[in-house]
């Protein structure tokens, strides 16, 4: 496997990052001469890793308050009606988990393109727009299961399965709306939209995604437990 | 000075603080519980005393120990710097062990106090006696000649009606002989077993004398027990906020004789 | 560009002064912020609270104007029990929220925590300003509740359930009033979450040259612990809040059992658990107590050493025992159930923790007398607060320890005994950890010095004042007097009456005493005497800033590098003076 790689084309740097200041933090601008991407230190990179993982540390907290509650809320129940979890959560779950393989794709895509070793920004391009279509699906297809347990007469205070199911379910969703913003703009900091992509912000926000991913496997076990 | 100042204050404050823990009366009221008249109060009064005297003398300490050492070393200026002797180590130790044994002790007490009242059941041959809390007042039910409780139907309530519990004579026989009454009414030195429904929110049942408190939670079945041992006329007060009506919730609680309780009773089923 | 210079680039100074003063990045104008709505809610929440004992004393006696805030809660200006409730209600959220959980935690930290570890600005200075006015709107929800429909809800800071959740029929004000309470906390544990990710993230990974953990001053451990502590336990809050809005509008049954018959009305719920709501409460409200406290006492603690001229006998033991204080806090939420119908063995349980949290306490408050033994004790307002906090924080905890014990608890739950057990180490011990803080810091704020007579005036009233009246709520308490009443009508109330009147006159004229601090405060700002650059000799970072207040990037685009550790007080030096502060190169010398 060949690991020459080439030194950073200076002349694409001045063409391709905007005047932003000098605050500087973009791939270009850090990489040693022995150009592995996983290597380098991005100055201000520390604060935003730190920064997601205690946020994923809050968002956990959030969902083990709400599991405690269905707990304790089937516990106390003498109304615990048995629901059938709609089939489409199945096709969403290989939805996220897959939008999860794509992400990783894209990263290296990314990685590779921010080394220079790639020249065109297409293929990353291409694997970080798979990743937001099935995050997308991800959440339309939850929709269509609120659909179905409607058309079941299951509504949201019909009895506190269904409220679990609604609530918990309802809950992840925003967050993975969130996670789809967040992968919004690191796609158009990549087309050299909205400022340089820092590497920092490309780790954040796919630990992010993959947490959703894993935290939905979580909520999915929870409801075929317990619902 | 104005360490000096504070060291005085201090010093003051805290021996103020403590006249009336020791003299149970404050601006001519009296500032202590009631006369214990359950089974279960001993203990209970007990651990407050000790409590009192420990937690009492650590406080006194703690403020003339803050006093006196303001008076000794605030506004020096530029004198020799000591370390208090053993440094942080023996303060440590000394927390450690002091708080740790106190902790211990008072907590061993304490269970046998709080297993008195919570893990012993009510004993089989105690009065049973329903209590209702609903905004703004207590209802008791007693069950009557056949010893049994009607069904409780909420949709069936009807104050202006006193069926205050929601009953249905017509449908439910043990109902029938029900007696409700706004006052608890008890004998003296028999145990009761209350048992506690909650109408609407939470409540809760407190009798200072009998040393008991406990919430009403909507939706469980809770119950307390206790024996009264002195005849007297005291206050069921909710301790529970409830609404606006809260601080005027209240019933009275009746410790008779055994006999004026079998005429009260009898008088009440007609 | 060299490495630090992309850190040093941060952000460019600000221009306009809507990005200078309103919408700003820089951390120092979040804090003052911070500051001044905690302020605003203090000033609001003490009105309420004369509201509240002129109203328990007084019972019938209007009070001027309040008829123009509420027609239906005061009529005439006489304040229905109703009423009182919920002016109780807003005062203890007000309070614990808006006050405690910002004056000592996001106001000071804010402004003070990246200045003391070197750094420029918080790690993330969007999600800062965002923080910030998130609480804001948060505030203006809670207010608005005394705008709209029956007014304010009356169920207390805790909202119990099913008070809480089954709608208007439970009483005046439970119906929008409520729902605006639950919206109101659920924004603000947003704003919260916000804030203590970016204090945590700052304090792990913005640290200067030289600036070990080690060497950080006590009060940013007490905020960078806080903040882990807050992390966790909003967390829970928002979820619990968020169960309680749909409870109340979208038919759940998560709180509220079948079969209540509230009002006449049958409630459609079915089978929820009103003691859920309050194990989810307390998680979050125990945890919540230490996270308006350990601020005040990093702060009281760094404040004091630097009075006395010599560290505290240990600087390690007392991070660990904020640290373990941190820890146990989420093991103690029981206690505020004992009596709830939980399990009883459940008691016993919780009952242990919350005894050995008094181990770590004890521990502080010995290390702290036995560090003023042998100092040198500098007497000012600040330090005077320092000594008070210590005096409040002893009362306070010893008070906790009654209702540690299940027993004990039988006698003084729901009395006075606990109001005021948890006004004095959060309304009056925290609160003067806040003043300390103000006093100490309005020089390197303002560049300008507070005045000292007015600072010592309002010390004296306000000391002598709080025990006033607090002290006798135990008294109080041990008579069995019962909390949350708007009157004291019972038999064995009415003797306690003359108690009350004391501490309303009480609580009257420490409430007038805070006047001398506002006007201090204000006028200072103004026309105070202008301050030097280290007025107190101090060691930490935030005296060596090249200016005060400091420029908009702390240090002038220089990066501080540190030598020392944080207390180097008491030591000989080549220039004679007796401290060393923590930027400097200087040696220290031995003997």
């Amino acid at each position: 496997m060949a690991t020459t790689l080439q030194p950073p084309q200076t002349k694409l740097e001045r063409k391709t990052r905007p005047n932003d200041g000098g605050i500087g933090g973009g791939f270009r601008l850090l990489v040693p001469e022995a150009g592995d991407l996983r290597a380098v230190a991005d100055p201000k990179g520390e604060p935003t890793r730190t920064g997601i993982w205690v946020g994923l540390a809050a968002i956990a907290m959030t969902f083990a308050a709400l599991t405690s509650a269905l707990y304790v809320r089937e516990g106390a129940a003498t109304d615990w009606h048995h629901i059938v979890l709609p089939p489409i959560l199945w096709f969403n779950t290989v939805a996220l988990i897959a939008s999860s393989v794509t992400l990783e794709l894209a990263w290296k895509q990314v990685a590779a393109f921010m080394r220079g070793q790639i020249s065109s920004r297409s293929r990353a391009m291409l694997w970080l727009n798979l990743t937001l279509i099935l995050g997308l699906l991800f959440v339309i297809g939850q929709y269509v299961a609120w659909l179905k347990l409607r058309a079941q007469g299951l509504y949201l205070p019909t009895n506190p399965n269904s409220s679990f199911f609604y609530l918990l379910t309802g809950v992840h969703a925003v967050h993975v709306l969130g996670g789809l913003g967040g992968l919004s703009r690191v796609q158009l900091k990549f087309r050299g939209i909205a400022g340089p992509l820092r590497r920092s912000t490309m780790d954040a926000t796919s630990y992010y995604w993959h947490f959703m991913g894993s935290l939905w496997l979580y909520l999915l076990f929870i409801l075929w437990l317990k619902l | 000075m104005g360490g000096k100042l504070f060291a005085v204050i201090v010093i003051l404050i805290a021996l103020a603080s403590a006249v009336p823990i020791i003299n149970h009366t404050f601006l001519g009221a009296t500032v202590a519980p009631p006369e214990d008249i359950s089974t279960h109060g001993a203990e209970i009064d007990k651990q407050l005393d000790e409590t009192m005297v420990e937690a009492g003398l650590s406080f006194l300490a703690a403020q003339l120990v803050l006093g006196f050492f303001v008076w000794q070393f605030g506004g020096r200026k530029n004198g020799p710097l000591k370390n208090f002797p053993g440094g942080a180590k023996y303060l440590v130790i000394a927390a450690l062990l002091l708080v740790g044994a106190e902790a211990i002790a008072l907590g061993a007490m304490g269970t046998k106090a709080w297993a008195k009242v919570y893990f012993q059941p009510a004993s089989a041959d105690a009065l049973p006696i329903q209590v209702q809390a609903g905004q703004f007042a207590f209802y008791f039910r007693y069950p009557g000649p056949d010893g049994k409780f009607g069904g409780i139907h909420p949709e069936k309530i009807d104050e202006g009606n006193a069926n205050f519990f929601g009953l249905d004579p017509e449908n439910d026989i043990p109902a029938r002989d029900d007696i409700t009454s706004g006052e608890l009414v008890v004998p003296v030195n028999k145990e009761v077993h209350l048992m506690m429904h909650a109408k609407d929110v939470g409540h809760s049942f407190y009798v200072r004398e009998l040393r008991i408190q406990q919430d009403f939670v909507p939706g469980l079945d809770l119950a307390l027990h206790f024996t009264a041992t002195k005849i007297g006329k005291y206050e069921i007060v909710c301790t529970q906020l409830c609404g606006l009506g809260h601080y005027n919730m209240k019933a009275y609680l009746s410790v008779v004789s055994q006999d004026d309780f079998d005429k009260w009773l009898k008088s009440q089923a007609n | 560009m060299s490495q630090t210079s992309v850190q040093a680039a941060h952000h460019t100074a600000p221009t306009g002064f809507i990005r200078k003063h309103v919408f700003s990045l820089d951390h120092k104008v979040i804090g003052i912020q911070y500051y001044g709505l905690a302020l605003v809610a203090v000033v609001t929440g003490m009105v309420l609270s004369w509201i509240m004992r002129i109203h328990l004393v007084w019972p019938n006696s209007p009070i001027p104007g309040l008829q123009f805030l509420s027609k239906v809660g005061a009529p005439g200006g006489v304040v229905t029990p109703e009423y009182y409730l919920s002016l109780m209600t807003m005062h203890g959220t007000l309070m614990v929220f808006f006050v405690l959980t910002n004056a000592p935690f996001a106001a000071f930290g804010n402004y003070f925590l990246p200045i003391q570890i070197g750094a420029e600005d918080m790690a993330f200075p969007r999600f800062n300003m965002m923080s910030f006015w998130t609480t804001f709107v948060a505030f203006c929800i809670l207010i608005s509740a005394f705008f709209v429909g029956d007014g304010p809800p009356l169920s207390g800071w805790t909202a119990y359930a099913p008070l809480s959740a089954v709608g208007p029929d439970s009483g005046p004000g439970q119906g929008l009033g409520q729902t605006l309470w639950g919206l109101s906390i659920f924004v603000f544990c947003i704003a919260s979450l916000l804030g203590s990710l970016n204090f945590i993230a700052t304090t792990l990974d913005l640290r200067t040259k030289g600036m070990t953990l080690a060497r950080m001053p006590i009060c940013t451990w007490a905020w960078f612990i806080t903040s882990c502590i807050s992390l966790l336990a909003f967390a829970v809050l928002m979820p619990a809040c968020l169960l309680l809005i749909l409870d109340r509008i979208a038919g759940t049954s998560f709180f509220v059992p079948s079969g209540l018959n509230v009002s006449d009305h049958l409630q459609p719920h079915q089978g929820g658990s009103p003691l859920l709501w309050q194990h989810l409460f307390w998680f979050f409200g125990h945890p919540e107590v230490y996270i308006a406290i350990l601020p005040a006492i990093g702060i009281v603690t760094h404040i004091l050493i630097n009075s006395m001229r010599k560290p505290m006998l240990s600087h390690r033991v007392l991070i660990y025992c904020m640290m373990a204080i941190g820890f146990l806090s989420y093991m103690v939420w029981g206690h505020h159930m004992f009596l709830s119908g939980m399990n009883p063995f459940s008691a016993l349980v919780f009952s242990f923790p919350t005894l050995m949290i008094t181990i770590p306490a004890t521990i502080m408050t010995l290390i702290w007398l036995g560090s003023l033994y042998g100092s040198n004790l500098r007497i000012n307002a600040a330090s005077l607060f320092c000594l008070g906090f210590i005096s409040m924080f002893v009362s306070g905890g010893v008070s906790g320890f009654f209702l540690a014990q299940p027993s004990i608890d039988i006698y003084l739950h729901a009395t006075y005994f606990v109001v005021g057990h948890f006004h004095m180490v959060m309304g009056v011990a925290a609160i003067f950890g806040v003043f300390a803080g103000t006093y100490f810091w309005f020089p390197k704020a303002t560049g300008r010095m507070m005045n000292e007579t007015l600072g010592r005036l309002h010390f004296w009233f306000s000391f002598i004042g709080t025990y006033c009246i607090f002290m006798p709520f135990h008294y109080l308490g041990l008579a069995g007097n019962v909390r949350r009443y708007s009157a004291f009508t019972d038999d064995f109330l009415v003797p306690l009456v003359p108690v009350h009147k004391f501490i309303t006159y009480a609580a009257l004229f420490t409430g007038a005493a805070q006047l001398i601090f506002i006007f201090n405060l204000f006028y200072s700002r103004f026309k105070g005497a202008p301050a030097a650059a280290n007025p107190w000799e101090a060691t930490s970072l935030e005296w060596s800033t090249p200016s005060s207040p400091p420029p908009f990037d702390n240090f002038a685009g220089q990066h501080p590098v540190v030598y020392h550790d944080p207390y180097q007080y008491g030591v000989k030096t080549a220039s004679g003076a007796d401290y060393v502060m923590q930027t400097s190169p200087e040696k220290i010398l031995t003997t």
